[in-house]
């Protein structure tokens, strides 16, 4: 019989490996490294963007030139070298006039392999597809649905487009361009990404969904995403990323916009399962991500995320509560295995009265990994009765990896109430031994503690995706165990 | 069903069960006693499949076949319930999920499909109704919070759910009131069949009463020392375990 001990464990989930890790071969069309502001003018001229726009971009890129790439954070990497990585790659092959049907088979069968087909997409789920493939938004499902009820879900270089009024009334207002370094590059580079915008009193009948991947080496990800849902309206959206396995880090910076006007909600889910380098930490995607959120009066936004991939993950999804009774949520799972790092956590921030926060943080370090939780609660003096209740709780498996947890907590207001909850535990041999005991192998086990310890937040996706989430989670954690 | 001949473990280096020899046929009750740290646990251990411990010599046989090389899962897939002493605590995994997944996961190691939600659901209903189990029960954290007697009631569900060939009760009775005792006992007598066979570990007489065994075995420094029948367990109640070890070191 063999034996099994902590150490067989910690050996066995150092040698999964990524099981998106397959590169397709399609003819890509790669702008030349490196960045200036012709390359900013270069690529708002290929997307054919508007004289505003490309002046936008140019002013965040003025910021971004000033600005340093923050250290605050407990993570530990060389920094990319911004001039050596293409800001700009498109799959030549798709015609955004085609249909469906006129898609590089390369591509869909890449769909196939990373299992979203989309015509099954199209049939068996009601949810409607906006696929990003590297920079450019390849096959929109379900638009005309959508337009039946007045909404809008296009890729964000259509909408600059199609309605540059939302556009230009709302881009940049959450997260401003000279937000943070990565907000202000994304700002003046940004390739891609989506739109939404819900009109008052519409709830959105589907879930809506985005696909990111990186396909193309050397290339940076930059996409930005716009959601606006007006008074009284609802919508839930998921965006799912994965990346092939390359050596060389890739870097990945997104900004995603959320506006809730009065009334509304917003629920925003995330599963992000970017390339995690290899075993012996070699590679990966840094994921530096700005994602935030607006509540107006009455409005409520949901942060779902469960995080599995990334070298180096640093994203706060965050609210800013301004209106009275508005509501901010912030649910995830940040699993970290090898030598990943994970800096993540929210913001909520309360101007409002009777504002209302919630933040459930699980995070789950194993191998080498280390795996901080970060948050902020900032109540402000206007906001009367405010209330937050958090809990972050972390898993670790094995004696080599860390959790952190760092909570900032900032009350003006003395009618505030602030609850904060941590836990720390380890999955236990005798844990594992029981399950074996009554026929569960220890790959199973481990996959079985885990979801139970994620259950608060696996609850929070839509149902087509928990799913989803609960295998990434085996994959990430036991790929090759038993 | 069970055969174990000379059989020498011990953990971290320390020797713990010194030569055990015992048989136990299908339909059987056997129950094995003696007092702590005589290595009652560790047999149960041992027969299991605990990778903390070491087999040096000696042979467990199952149904004619050494299972000594099997991980704890397949001996369990073959059969073999433990139920724990004390029973991990697993948050956020109800009793529910949990025995599908055990049974499922045995059910794929013979290759057969999961069973259906349709069978499972009635297969969990007639048992909890043998067991006196709630249904609210059923929705818990595994043994999260649980009383000392809703955890052996949960391991004994279990059992029943698993219909397991050699079932090993490990101080089942330890932290059950009188009520618990007779329900948790009811349940075992239920399942007991000429196909079958349990091996009951305890302290004391007083589950004796209500699971009634065949052979009663006294084990002591790591070696069984005395057998006989049903009023060897009375004359140890009477006596307590000294004139045993007496009998031993004389």
């Amino acid at each position: 019989m063999s034996k099994y001990t902590e150490d067989d464990l910690r050996e066995e989930l150092k040698t999964k490996e990524y099981e998106y890790g397959f590169y397709t071969d399609i003819e890509s069309e790669t702008f030349p490294i490196g960045l200036n502001e012709d390359i900013v003018r270069a690529i708002s001229k290929k997307k054919e963007e508007p004289e505003w726009m490309t002046e936008w971009r140019l002013e965040a890129f003025k910021v971004w030139k000033e600005m340093t790439e923050p250290e605050w954070a407990n993570v530990h990497y060389e920094k990319p070298d911004f001039q050596s990585i293409a800001y700009y790659s498109a799959p030549v092959a798709i015609d955004p006039n085609k249909t469906l049907d006129d898609v590089d088979p390369d591509l869909l069968a890449m769909y196939k392999k990373l299992g979203i087909s989309v015509d099954e997409q199209k049939k068996m789920n009601n949810i409607a597809m906006d696929i990003v493939v590297d920079s450019v938004s390849v096959a929109t499902t379900f638009k005309k649905t959508l337009a039946e009820k007045g909404i809008i879900f296009m890729s964000i270089s259509e909408a600059i487009k199609e309605h540059p009024e939302l556009v230009k009334k709302y881009l940049g207002t959450v997260v401003p361009q000279k937000d943070n370094f990565y907000a202000a590059l994304n700002s003046a580079v940004f390739s891609d990404g989506s739109f939404c915008y819900i009109p008052k009193g519409v709830r959105c009948p589907m879930e809506l969904s985005t696909y990111f991947r990186i396909n193309q080496a050397g290339t940076g990800q930059f996409e930005r995403t716009l959601v606006i849902a007006d008074e009284g309206s609802y919508v839930s959206y998921l965006e799912g990323c994965t990346a092939p396995s390359r050596d060389e880090n890739q870097l990945h910076a997104a900004v995603v916009e959320l506006i809730a006007l009065d009334d509304a909600e917003i629920k925003y889910s995330t599963v992000q399962n970017w390339f995690p380098g290899t075993a012996e930490g070699k590679g990966g995607v840094y994921n530096f991500v700005t994602k935030r959120g607006l509540c107006e009066t009455n409005a409520k936004i949901s942060w779902t995320q469960v995080e599995t991939g990334s070298a180096v993950t640093w994203k706060y999804p965050s609210c800013v509560l301004k209106g009275d009774n508005s509501v901010g949520e912030f649910y995830s799972i940040a699993v970290t295995n090898n030598y990943q790092q994970a800096d993540t956590g929210t913001k909520m921030i309360h101007l409002g009265k009777n504002t209302k926060s919630t933040i459930i943080s699980k995070g789950i370090s194993a191998g080498k990994s280390q795996n901080s939780y970060r948050g902020l609660v900032q109540i402000s003096s206007r906001a009367e009765n405010a209330r937050n209740f958090s809990q972050c709780d972390s898993l670790l498996m094995g004696n080599e990896c860390g959790a952190h947890t760092f909570p900032y907590i900032e009350a003006k207001n003395k009618s505030a109430q602030i609850e904060h909850e941590a836990t720390t535990s380890k999955i236990g041999e005798d844990q594992i031994f029981y399950c074996n005991q009554r026929g569960i192998d220890t790959e199973k086990a481990i996959a079985l503690i885990v979801n139970g310890f994620s259950k608060e937040v696996l609850n929070k996706l839509p149902m087509e995706f928990a799913v989803e989430a609960q295998k990434l989670l085996e994959i990430s954690l036991e790929g090759s165990v038993g | 069903m069970l055969e174990i001949k000379d059989l020498h473990a011990s953990v971290e280096g320390k020797g713990i069960l010194r030569g055990i020899n015992l048989e136990v046929k299908a339909g059987e009750v056997h129950a094995i006693m003696g007092p702590n740290g005589s290595g009652k646990s560790t047999l149960a251990s041992v027969i299991a499949g605990k990778e903390e411990y070491e087999v040096e010599k000696g042979q467990i046989l199952l149904n004619d076949e050494d299972i000594e090389e099997l991980a704890a899962e397949e001996r369990a897939h073959k059969g073999v319930f433990l139920s724990f002493q004390y029973p991990v605590e697993i948050p956020g995994v109800s009793v529910t999920n949990f025995i599908k997944t055990a049974i499922n996961e045995t059910r794929k190691s013979k290759g057969l499909d999961d069973m259906p939600a349709k069978d499972m659901l009635k297969m969990i209903r007639e048992k909890a109704e043998l067991l006196e189990i709630d249904r609210k029960f059923l929705s818990r954290s595994l043994n999260e919070g649980f009383s000392g007697g809703e955890k052996k009631r949960n391991e004994i569900f279990q059992m029943a759910m698993l219909e397991p060939k050699l079932a090993i009760l490990d101080e089942t009775d330890s932290g059950l009131d009188i009520d618990a005792l007779r329900i948790v006992a009811n349940g075992v007598n239920k399942l007991k069949s000429k196909d079958n066979a349990v091996i009951v570990i305890t302290h004391y007489q007083r589950l004796l009463d209500h699971i009634v065994p065949d052979f009663v075995h006294v084990l002591y420094n790591g070696r069984i020392v005395k057998s006989g029948t049903k009023e060897l367990a009375h004359e140890l109640e009477e006596k307590g375990y000294d004139w045993i070890k007496e009998e031993v070191g004389a």
